[in-house]
Formats: C-alpha cells, structure tokens, sequence
C-alpha cells in the first residue's frame, strides 16, 4: 500500500511539472520584452522591489533579479548576459568601459546608548574596541564600564562595508553580540548603555527621531545624517550601481530613468538605503 | 484513507529530509564534514578555501539552552500540575489552568521581544553583555513550561480514583499519595509532555535569536552569548550564498540528525517504562 501510494505521488510529479511549464510558455507569448538583472546581493532585493511597481505600470514587460555579488553583475553586463548589472560600490578604474547610474546610497552610522557621555570616536578607536584591543569605555573617555561590541552576522552587506572601511577581517572581531538586521542592532544598543553598534543610517536615524534612546556618533569629523550620505560626504558610504555595457536605451533606459525617480523613493527609504536627491 | 493520510504526511518528513541533505551535499562534498567539526571558527562567507565552517559551537549552544530549559521548566511544570491538582482550591485551579493555556498560546516572538526589551537589559546589569546563555534559558524555560506542566496535568487526572481511594484507606497523606501513587502512576504521561517540550525548545528560533547574543563560540559561564543551530540558519540565510548557503543546510542536517537522536532515545525509554 505504502509503496503503490509512494509510486502514485512520483506519478503525480510530472504531470504537476508539465502543468506549470505549459502556463510558463502561455505566458511567454503574451510577453513583448524582459529585462535580466544580475549582481549585488544588496541591491537585488531593493532592484526586486522597483522592478514589481515597474511591470505594474507598464505591461508586458517582465524583469527577472538575480543575485550573484557585484562582480557577476560586472562580469554579465560586460558579456551581455544580463542587460543590467548591479554593483554595490563605486566602479574601479578598469571598470568604466560600462555605464553608471546610482540608485540610491547605502549609509552605516556607529551608535551608542543615549546615555553614553562619548561624543566622537576616530577609526583608529573603533577598530579597536572592534577587534577587542579597547574593552573598556575609561579608554576612550567615557565611564569605567567594559564595553559590549554589537556585531552583524556573516555575509551581511552591512559587516562588508564596515569591515571594508576600517581595514578589519571578519576573523578579527571580538564580538558580544552577533545580530541580523538593522532593527534588531538598535533595539539592542538601546537596552544596554555600554553597547556599540553598527547600522543603516536611515533605520537609525529614523529610530532615533522616534525616542529610541540611541545616538549616532559622527565619523571622520562628519555628522552621521542621510545628508551627508546622499551627497557622499559621509565616509562610511557607498553608492547602489546600476551598470550597462552601452549607453541605454528603449526599454532599459526606460528601467534606468524609473529607478531613478522620485516615485520609488518610498522603496529606496523601506530598504533603509538613502535615496538620492538631485 | 487513513493509511493514505499516513504515508503523506511520512513522505513529507523524507522529502524533507531529501531536501536537506540534496541542498548541503555541496558543502559536504567540497568542504568535508570533518570541518564542520574540526575548522578553528565559524565564517563561512569566504567561500570553501577562505571560510571556516566550525559548527560544534552551535551545536553546544542548542544542547545547553534546550537542556538548561528543561531542567527549569520540567519540574516547575510538574510541580504547577501537583498545585492544581492536590493544593489548589476549586476556582483557583480553574483559573490557573486559564492562566497556563494563555502561557502556551504566545507567539515565540513575543517572548523574544519581552526577553530583548526586559529581560536581557536585567542581566546586563549583573553582568554585560546581558544577551546570554541565560536569557536564553530563561525564555525558553517560559516558552516550555505550559507544556509541561499542562501534559502532566492531564496525566496526573488520568491516575484511576481506585488509586487514590486506596491511598487514602491505607491512610497515607497527601505528601505519601503524590509521590508514592500518583507520579509513578503518570510518569508515561509527564514523560511525553518533557519531550515535546524538548522538541519545541530545539526547534525554537526567533526567540533564541533575539536573547542568546548569537556568538558562535562555546560559553564558559551562563553570562556567554550562544548561537543555536536554528539562529545560525535565520541570521545568515537572507544573505547566504554558494558553499555559504549549503553550509547552513548542513547545519538544519545536524538540527534534523538531533531531533531524530531525540526520538529514538524517547522510543527507547518508553519501551524501556513500559518493560518495567
């Protein structure tokens, strides 16, 4: 009996497949054009979501995101594979045989506790109490209280650009607390005064003009504010690429143009990024 | 139909499985699954020759909060059940019993975010960083204890009156009845109860993940932050890729290899209680 049932489901199988390919390919006739996006695991998610409102407005056109890191996106624009990468960085110099638009910026503010007497701390003071060298608030000029470092989880776009930024590897970090996302990072500094912590600037920001008793240290002397991160004064930065291998145009420079306006800002701020204002 | 109904819900658990195990073959095969328990630490992002896939700790992690749960909430919930059934005046029992039910009816993330927002702030004072192997016992000791004790209960109900009329003509007292009659009378029931809190405290994710801290290393003291299994897999899945992503598969594998530990070893003693 269990067998005849078990040969019945396998049975059953194919024919579940053949159903879904036939309505695939019903629907690849009605389609008149499809964009193929590769690249940044960072930007994939907020390109997915632009990308919906994009074939809701204009119909007939299906867009397929695919992650893969920023290097496949280089890689697959350049070999024409997909028809727009995304990268989440600056291009390299030997990368500006392709085309650049930015969509929006990615912004990391160090916070503390409200209640944390220290104003500033300078790269070098971070990098310490991140790779555990600095364990105490009394080195850096706050209260005699060992420090709890807040620290995001593997492959998390955040720890990328932080460990980037300050020169660290991921091995070196001596953390307290391994959290996942950027709500989580700031519900846990607000519950302990002696915590430090990484995150999105706009979540931060956001959280903090709401009573969330954090405060955002400035970096490099500038104030932490989406400001400074949309117009690229802010160091701990980084621009969300979309990149092509030739001037678009048609469909994709339509793609392009929407992800640039002001009606997908409201997706760019729910992601936490910060959208660029010209 | 209902062998029918039996070999779905069979064929589910095994095409599970076949899932978890076809997703890691990946890391299986192109890391070895000597690393998973040999490399010096946990950062799987690198890739197979920059990453180390150290998954002991996690596995101590889920091991201590499940086990350090269990010894809190498996005599508390006996104890409550003992309560109600032989101290408690009528209404009172009634309303406790609500009580209980309620507990039991809480989403996990509820728990986690009270744990997050109160309890964990609590310890750091006694000692930070506060998100610890203790906040994590102690939420899924809250988590657990309405099994518990709500399993045992209805066991303890079901002990036959014979027995305990017996009890009383041998003029035994209350103390004598409960653990010379009653307990030995529903240990198969209690026994139940402690392994599905088990099941639910080895399982639960979102509530570990917002208390325990999630370093993945192995605690000295219950102050220590832990990571557990299922932790590790939410934390990173969202981000993962490649040989990442199946490492996290191999790590719901060894979650999988426990559970099954776990009910071998409750079928063993069964048979075991029903044999003596």
């Amino acid at each position: 009996m269990m067998r005849s049932v078990y040969a019945a489901v396998c049975g059953a199988m194919p024919v579940l497949c053949a159903c879904s390919c036939s309505d695939t390919e019903g629907r690849t006739t009605r389609i008149e054009e499809r964009l193929v996006l590769t690249g940044s695991s960072t930007v994939a998610p907020l390109a997915s979501e632009i990308a919906k409102r994009f074939e809701a407005e204009s119909p007939g056109v299906r867009i397929d995101v695919q992650s893969g890191g920023s290097s496949r996106g280089i890689a697959d624009a350049r070999r024409g594979l997909a028809d727009v990468g995304m990268v989440s960085r600056a291009l390299k110099a030997d990368e500006h045989d392709l085309h650049a638009v930015t969509i929006a910026r990615d912004g990391i503010g160090v916070i503390v506790h409200a209640d944390n007497p220290v104003a500033a701390l300078d790269d070098e003071q971070i990098a310490g109490i991140y790779t555990g060298r600095i364990e105490n608030w009394s080195a850096v000029g706050g209260e005699d209280a060992p420090i709890t470092v807040v620290n995001k989880a593997e492959g998390r776009s955040t720890l990328e650009l932080f460990l980037a930024h300050f020169g660290l590897a991921s091995e070196d970090i001596q953390a307290d607390v391994v959290i996942g996302d950027n709500e989580q990072g700031v519900k846990t500094v607000a519950g302990n005064p002696h915590a430090i912590g990484y995150v999105s600037i706009g979540t931060a920001e956001y959280d903090a003009a709401q009573g969330v008793p954090i405060r955002l240290l400035p970096l490099g002397g500038v104030p932490a504010s989406s400001a400074a991160v949309a117009d690229g004064t802010f160091p701990l930065s980084r621009p969300l690429n979309l990149v092509t291998r030739q001037e678009p145009t048609g469909l994709v420079k339509e793609f392009l143009d929407f992800a640039r306006s002001e009606r997908v800002h409201d997706i760019v701020r729910e992601q936490s990024f910060v959208p660029l204002t010209k | 139909m209902l062998r029918v109904c039996a070999a779905v819900a069979g064929a589910v658990v095994l095409l599970i499985v076949g899932f978890l195990v076809v997703e890691s073959l990946p890391a299986l095969r192109d890391v070895g699954l000597g690393r998973f328990f040999g490399d010096p630490s946990w950062h799987p992002a690198a890739g197979v020759r920059g990453g180390r896939f150290n998954l002991v700790p996690m596995i101590v992690g889920t091991l201590l909060t499940t086990a350090g749960a269990l010894a809190v909430a498996a005599p508390l919930g006996v104890a409550s059940a003992l309560f109600c059934r032989f101290y408690a005046p009528k209404f009172a029992a009634g309303a406790y019993r609500r009580i209980v039910e309620l507990l039991a009816g809480i989403p996990s993330v509820v728990y986690g975010f009270w744990g997050l927002v109160v309890l964990v702030p609590l310890i750091a004072r006694l000692q930070p960083p506060g998100t610890s192997l203790l906040a994590g016992i102690a939420v899924l000791s809250l988590m657990i204890l309405p099994t518990t004790a709500l399993v045992a209960d209805a066991a303890i109900a079901a002990v036959p009156t014979e027995y305990l009329r017996a009890a009383a003509a041998l003029g035994l007292s209350r103390r004598g009845t409960i653990f010379g009659v009653v307990l030995p009378a529903a240990r198969a029931g209690i026994l139940t109860g402690v392994l599905l809190a088990t099941a639910r405290a080895l399982g639960e994710t979102m509530a570990v993940l917002m208390v325990c801290g999630n370093v993945p290393q192995i605690p000295h003291s219950l102050f220590d932050p832990v990571r557990t299994l299922t932790a590790n897999i939410a934390l990173e899945m969202g981000y993962a890729m490649h040989t990442h992503r199946a490492a996290l598969f191999v790590s719901g594998l060894v979650l999988m290899v426990l559970v099954a530990g776990l009910v071998a070893a409750a079928a063993l003693l069964s048979r075991r209680a029903a044999d003596a």
